[in-house]
């Protein structure tokens, strides 16, 4: 459960980080807050920022978004013990970060800049990544005391 | 469990919080009517300022935002060899479009205050203030000062380029050329056409890349009849 929880927690502050890129890229707001390198601006303004017609920090938004109603959902009592939420969650983060590979190495080797917020989020899809492999490792072995069935009155 | 979800709870408030703080200090004031699309669209028939000589065999377009970074790097650091290269030598006329691009809260007053200087003959002096002191493009401040002090160096008259800003005589010349990108499918800047076709580039391309490109327009282009030719076959 503890894994559940910590994916849902960075997977929500990824959104967030997309959010922001995604609203800056709709025009919301100034010049991006990025440290004077202005590594963001490069990155926002290439001919990569934009994937199948759309920015390519709205499929963070919906890719986080997902991640956090799966977690949040796999936290409900009766999800807890099942083994496929786990799977779910390694499904979802491996996406997740065979995109952020690709986007890293167009920023890398393409672009030829880094984008702060970019790496961030980078970061926080491979955490969610580890612990979602590492869930499915040790899967649903812990339990809340509030949700466990109570203990059976045995015969005297 | 119910500490958990009061911490998800916190958390996406403060998240939120955060992330309309830095959306309201990236922001600004709109410096004037050039800053902003205008209500309506007509063709004045202006197709951008170019460099090099018209009899030129190859002609790139290039889509511009002026608050670009890649943009002002190409101006500064490739455009130089290009002129000299391909420009210079008559082989290559350089049309340079307007783009501004949404994100950007200053592009489009930018380009505005780049055709304000045009129109006094000072449109590439004016392109170079601007690239070359391309800080007020980091800042999210309200460049219209800084414009100004651009526009000033770049040997323009105030009082005139005021009366052109305020006004936004180019603001429906900006939009369309912004338009006609659209429909030729620029979706970034800066993007380029060679002779009428969009060139893809896989990285920002230097001035090595523009020079293949135009050996191999001018290796492919029919050559044109000599004078001498030309009497010959009138002969028969």
């Amino acid at each position: 459960m503890r894994h559940r929880q910590a994916i849902a927690l960075l997977a929500l502050v990824g959104l967030f980080v997309a959010l922001y890129l995604w609203l800056h890229a709709l025009g919301f707001g100034g010049a991006i807050k990025c440290g004077a390198a202005g590594g963001c601006e490069t990155v926002q303004t290439s001919q990569w920022a934009v994937f199948l017609g759309l920015p390519v920090a709205f499929y963070g938004v919906v890719g986080y978004c997902a991640v956090v109603g799966v977690a949040l959902a796999s936290l409900r009592p009766a999800a807890l013990a099942e083994r496929r939420w786990n799977v779910m969650l390694v499904a979802l983060a491996s996406v997740g970060l065979l995109f952020t590979i690709y986007l890293t190495y167009l920023e890398l080797f393409v672009i030829h800049a880094i984008c702060r917020w970019c790496v961030g989020s980078a970061a926080i899809i491979t955490a969610i990544w580890v612990v979602s492999l590492l869930s499915l490792r040790s899967p649903a072995t812990h339990t809340d005391r509030a949700v466990s069935p109570p203990p059976r009155d045995r015969p005297a | 469990m119910n500490r958990f979800y009061a911490i998800v709870a916190v958390l996406a408030v403060v998240l939120g919080l955060a992330v309309f703080a830095l959306l309201r200090a990236g922001g600004g004031t709109a410096p004037a009517a050039a800053a902003g699309p205008p209500p309506t669209v007509a063709d004045d028939g202006f197709r951008g300022y170019t460099l090099g000589q018209g009899s030129a065999p190859v002609e790139i377009a290039e889509y511009v935002d002026f608050e670009c970074p890649v943009c002002a790097s190409f101006a500064t650091i490739q455009m130089p060899t290009i002129k000299d290269q391909l420009i210079n030598t008559g082989r290559v006329r350089w049309r340079f479009r307007d783009y501004p691009l949404p994100i950007h809260k200053y592009s489009r007053f930018a380009a505005h205050a780049a055709q304000c200087a045009g129109a006094q003959g000072h449109y590439f002096d004016m392109q170079d203030q601007l690239f070359t002191h391309h800080q007020w493009a980091q800042t999210g401040k309200d460049p219209s000062d800084l414009f100004r002090s651009l526009a000033q160096a770049a040997g323009v008259d105030l009082k005139a380029y005021d009366t052109c800003m305020e006004a936004g005589r180019y603001a429906q010349r900006v939009e369309f050329s912004r338009q006609e990108g659209d429909s030729l499918r620029v979706d970034g800047t800066p993007t380029f056409f060679a002779n009428g076709k969009k060139l893809d580039f896989r990285r920002l391309p230097g001035s090595d890349a523009f020079k293949v490109i135009v050996d191999s327009i001018i290796a492919h282009s029919p050559p044109k009849p000599k004078p001498q030719e030309e009497h010959e076959h009138l002969r028969h």
